[in-house]
């Protein structure tokens, strides 16, 4: 019987559960023994120029160097059309930018000796926000001229909405917030005899940091192992190569020395590249029967000080339509640099964001029309008979069943129950709203137009091992692999060894992002296998004077059909004959396209503007599901991240560039009381794009659930005369969009 | 100083630094990395640990705090390596942990709370957790872990 789509537990447990994880910081390896410390010394200020006197700090007790951007003799690095410093070099433009490393022989030598860098900032005039960096009267990079580093202007043309009987126009705010996985960044590493240097790093790509390293070092690949030990979450934060895995490169040469490197969670929460941070700007139009005829969504990124990854706006362009066919879709995109920390990739990049416009842009024209927000998804709905269908934007998505996918929500919740009880709690003027939020969304996922790579051994003794490009960090993927690849070959699971993450063993991969782990490398894998199975077939064939053709696999033993009499060939006997390996790369490039359906349920105290999320059902589907444990999990995951961010994430700065919320104190993960157990609903529509059928599911659920949040805090307020509040929906945000309605009417 | 810690029930001796944090002890002295450091704020959990059977965050104890007492880490709950204790067990079972970053915590947390309520609803084992984060898991199958854990029902 097949394991596939039956609830395993996972693999990976086993030592995370008993001695716990290895990850870099617990890393007790030969080659790090002696290693020194080290810390980066981060500017306090977000915009002046800098020098900086070392001397003092090298007198403290312990100091092995102190190294400033005029120590470093490495090449320049480019982020988007600017360079980038891999310590600051005369200026400074955000609070976290490191500019100098201290290396101490004792741990707790790193800030006694951090705190004797002298560092003279001159303050300079300071963009903190999209709106100062579009007015342009401070400029970050005088060269370029101008604050906007990318701009895709499309053709807009007002005569798109002519002949709406409705049109209306909001800018949304999709706030700034930090991916802050648990394990913050940390590095170890160290040059060996032969010349190499082994960076044990906290990624979630070892082979694209490998690229980016010796790039930044000026060496030849091959020159650089990167390895991968247990990585404490990601979220995307973890893809790219920081500017600091470098500088850690080059002073451990430098320096002769190992070093380890971990950084706090206050320089973690100003120094990890943020996510999210954009203002889009949504304009709808339609009929008064619920059709919606034209759409505008205008983007603009806030890139932080370095422009590092340009594609977020990209793709929230590219997804800007999302469930939805409209006639008539006008998108354009800018980036702009400002004084804070440079944002790039967090969960569900740029998707979340064109999910959080289009779906607050359907319930503002619900409201208007007044109309359910429900049907007028239903309305506007793209047909299971459209697909493939090619989006306005320039998307082909693969298969989708959205108006079943809202249904089954809508029912597992008790929707006209729910709004039943809505129009009772107004009619008896209830102080506690009642707020009902839906959220429809389709996403990209395995969107990079890269492949994977997948590499399969059958030992002698029958075991197997795999090695896979993708490079997980608690998505559980081991388990999901060996399962597949135990029913696949017929070995079990306790046989099979998933190995990932270090270059030395798999050379070529791209990683873990974009949900593309087991569409990519998961088929990776399956191909692999299954020229193992060929191979092998040829030679059990031999040995049982059978035609291939009349061989089947059983459960680990390869037999003639229908002749179980005559015997059979086992994994082991043929491996010990002859070398069983196969060596693939899978992938053409062509993404999946995941969607589902979410509705949040929320009371809002209109007193005192505290909102609790009461219950969250959610359809999240990704085709064909292996691991129901680990599919769940991802879910739960994403469902509880996407309503932090419409709830409570938010990471601030004031005008100065300061920023607010720099400790867990400060900034508000969201814990156990705050969330309700989910609902999940099941749905299972496969793709034709992969051997598995499979699209991704670690990012979905974050982007169908912070709109949905969103949606129903607004929905609970939208009887006082409340059509809009931007995100996180905080008692203070809430109290005063409750005041101002209460003002205006 | 030199300081003397019962941990997992052998006495650890060393001569450290007088500022030096219980959880670094832990780590760097005893060499049980199970324990890890979240934040610097202890509002994550990460470092949960039982002193004298209590929980307590270790990023906020002195090691001299602990001097002359017994302090349970994760690596000291189970005995054999089929002999788990009923959380790890429990965590395992309902999927509790995702990347396990937080999961040393979040068990010795959870040894604490039951300790102190044997059969807790779902609400309180969610308030009993508010001190420990977890970025993965969405807390649902935590709770259920726990749920698990204390003989009662779970909602999968």
């Amino acid at each position: 019987m097949s394991i596939v789509g039956t609830r395993v537990v996972r693999i990976e447990d086993h030592q995370l559960i008993t001695r716990g994880g290895t990850y870099v910081e617990d890393l007790r390896v030969e080659a790090l023994t002696g290693a020194v410390h080290a810390m980066f010394v981060r500017s306090p200020v977000a915009h002046a120029r800098v020098t900086v006197d070392a001397s003092a700090a090298l007198d403290a007790p312990g100091v092995v160097a102190v190294y400033t951007a005029a120590d470093l003799d490495l090449a320049p690095h480019k982020a988007g059309p600017v360079v980038e410093p891999w310590l600051a070099d005369g200026v400074v433009r955000y609070v976290g930018e490191p500019v100098a490393l201290v290396l101490t022989e004792e741990r707790y030598q790193l800030a006694d000796a951090a705190e004797l860098v002298d560092v003279d900032y001159d303050p300079l005039d300071v963009v903190a926000s999209i709106d100062a960096a579009l007015t342009g009267e401070t400029v970050l990079f005088p060269d370029q001229g101008t604050n906007v580093l990318q701009a895709g202007d499309g053709e807009f043309d007002d005569a798109a909405f002519a002949g709406c009987e409705v049109v209306l126009s909001h800018t949304i705010l999709n706030q700034r917030v930090a991916p802050a996985p648990l394990e913050v960044r940390g590095a170890a590493c160290a040059w060996g005899e032969d010349g190499r240097l082994t960076l044990w790093l906290s990624t979630q790509n070892a082979q694209i940091s490998r690229a980016t390293v010796a790039k930044g070092l000026g060496v030849e690949a091959a020159d650089v192992r990167v390895v991968t030990p247990d990585v404490g979450g990601g979220f995307g934060a973890k893809i790219g190569t920081d500017p600091e895995s470098v500088v850690l490169g080059w002073a451990s040469k430098r320096s002769g020395r190992a070093i380890r490197w971990v950084e706090t969670r206050s320089e973690n929460l100003v120094s990890m590249t943020h996510g999210r941070a954009q203002q889009n700007t949504v304009t709808i139009g339609g009929r008064r029967d619920g059709t919606v005829l034209a759409f505008r969504l205008e983007v603009v990124q806030d890139a932080g000080a370095y422009p590092r990854t340009m594609f977020l706006p990209t793709l929230t362009e590219l997804m800007a339509t999302g469930v939805y066919h409209f006639p008539k879709v006008e998108t354009s995109n800018r980036a702009v640099v400002t004084n804070t920390t440079p944002i790039a990739a967090y969960r569900g990049a740029g998707r979340p964001e064109a999910t959080a416009a289009i779906e607050r842009a359907m319930d503002l024209f619900a409201a208007e029309i007044g109309m359910d927000p429900a049907e007028v998804r239903r309305v506007n709905f793209i047909r299971p008979d459209e697909f493939p269908y090619s989006s306005p934007t320039g998307a082909t998505y693969d298969t989708g069943e959205y108006a079943k996918a809202l249904d089954q929500v809508l029912e597992a919740a008790g929707y006209a129950d729910l709004r039943a009880e809505q129009a009772r709690r107004r009619e008896a003027g209830d102080p506690v709203a009642l707020g009902l939020g839906l959220a429809t969304y389709v996403e990209i996922t395995g969107g990079d137009s890269g492949g994977e790579s997948g590499k399969i051994t059958v030992n002698p003794d029958g075991s197997v091992t795999a090695w896979t490009g993708s490079s997980p960090h608690g998505q559980g993927l081991d388990s999901t692999l060996a399962m597949l690849l135990s029913d696949q070959l017929g070995v079990p699971m306790d046989r099979i060894t998933i190995r990932h993450g270090d270059t030395d063993e798999v050379p070529r991969a791209i990683g873990t992002f974009g949900s593309r782990s087991l569409q990519l490398g998961g088929s990776a894998l399956r191909q692999a296998a299954d020229q193992v199975i060929e191979q092998a077939r040829a030679l059990a064939a031999d040995r049982l004077e059978a035609s291939p053709d009349d061989l089947e696999l059983s459960e680990g033993v390869f037999g003639v059909r229908g002749a179980p009499a005559s015997g059979g060939v086992t994994w082991a006997q043929i491996a010990e004959q002859t070398d069983l390996t196969a060596d693939v790369w899978f992938g053409d490039g062509s993404p999946t396209f995941p969607f589902g359906a979410h509705l949040a349920v929320v009371e809002v105290d209109t007193l005192t503007g505290k909102v609790v999320l009461k219950r969250i059902i959610a359809c999240d589907d990704a085709g064909p599901v292996v691991n129901p444990l680990a599919f769940q999990g991802q879910r739960h995951g994403g469902l509880g991240q996407g309503a932090a961010q419409a709830l409570l994430e938010v990471m601030n700065y004031d005008a100065d560039g300061n920023p607010t919320t720099a400790t867990l104190a400060d900034y508000s993960f969201i814990s156990a009381p705050e969330l309700p157990d989910f609902e999940l609903v099941d749905s299972e529509t496969p793709t034709t794009r992969n051997l598995l059928g499979v699209k991704g599911i670690g990012e979905a659920a974050t982007i169908g659930s912070t709109p949905a949040v969103h949606n129903a805090v607004v929905d609970a307020l939208s009887h006082l005369g409340v059509r809009h509040l931007d995100m996180p929906t905080t008692p203070l945000r809430v109290w005063q969009a409750l005041t101002e309605a209460r003002k205006a009417n | 100083m030199k300081v003397s810690i019962e941990i997992n029930g052998t006495t650890v001796s060393e001569e450290v630094e007088d500022r030096t944090l219980l959880v670094h002890f832990v780590r760097e002295q005893a060499g049980l990395t199970a324990t890890n450091i979240g934040c610097d704020t202890t509002s994550c959990g990460a470092c949960t640990v039982l002193l004298d059977g209590e929980s307590v965050k270790s990023c906020t104890v002195l090691a001299a705090q602990a001097d002359g007492h017994a302090v349970t880490t994760l690596e000291g709950l189970h005995g054999d390596e089929g002999d788990l204790h009923p959380l790890q067990r429990a965590f395992r079972e309902e999927h509790g942990l995702q990347c396990g970053f937080c999961t040393p915590g979040m068990i010795m947390a959870s040894v604490s709370l039951l300790e102190g309520n044997p059969k807790p609803t779902r609400q309180e084992v969610r308030d009993g957790l508010e001190g420990n984060l977890c970025r993965c898991t969405g807390y649902h199958n935590i709770v259920n872990a726990v749920m698990n854990a204390s003989g009662q029902e779970v909602q999968r």
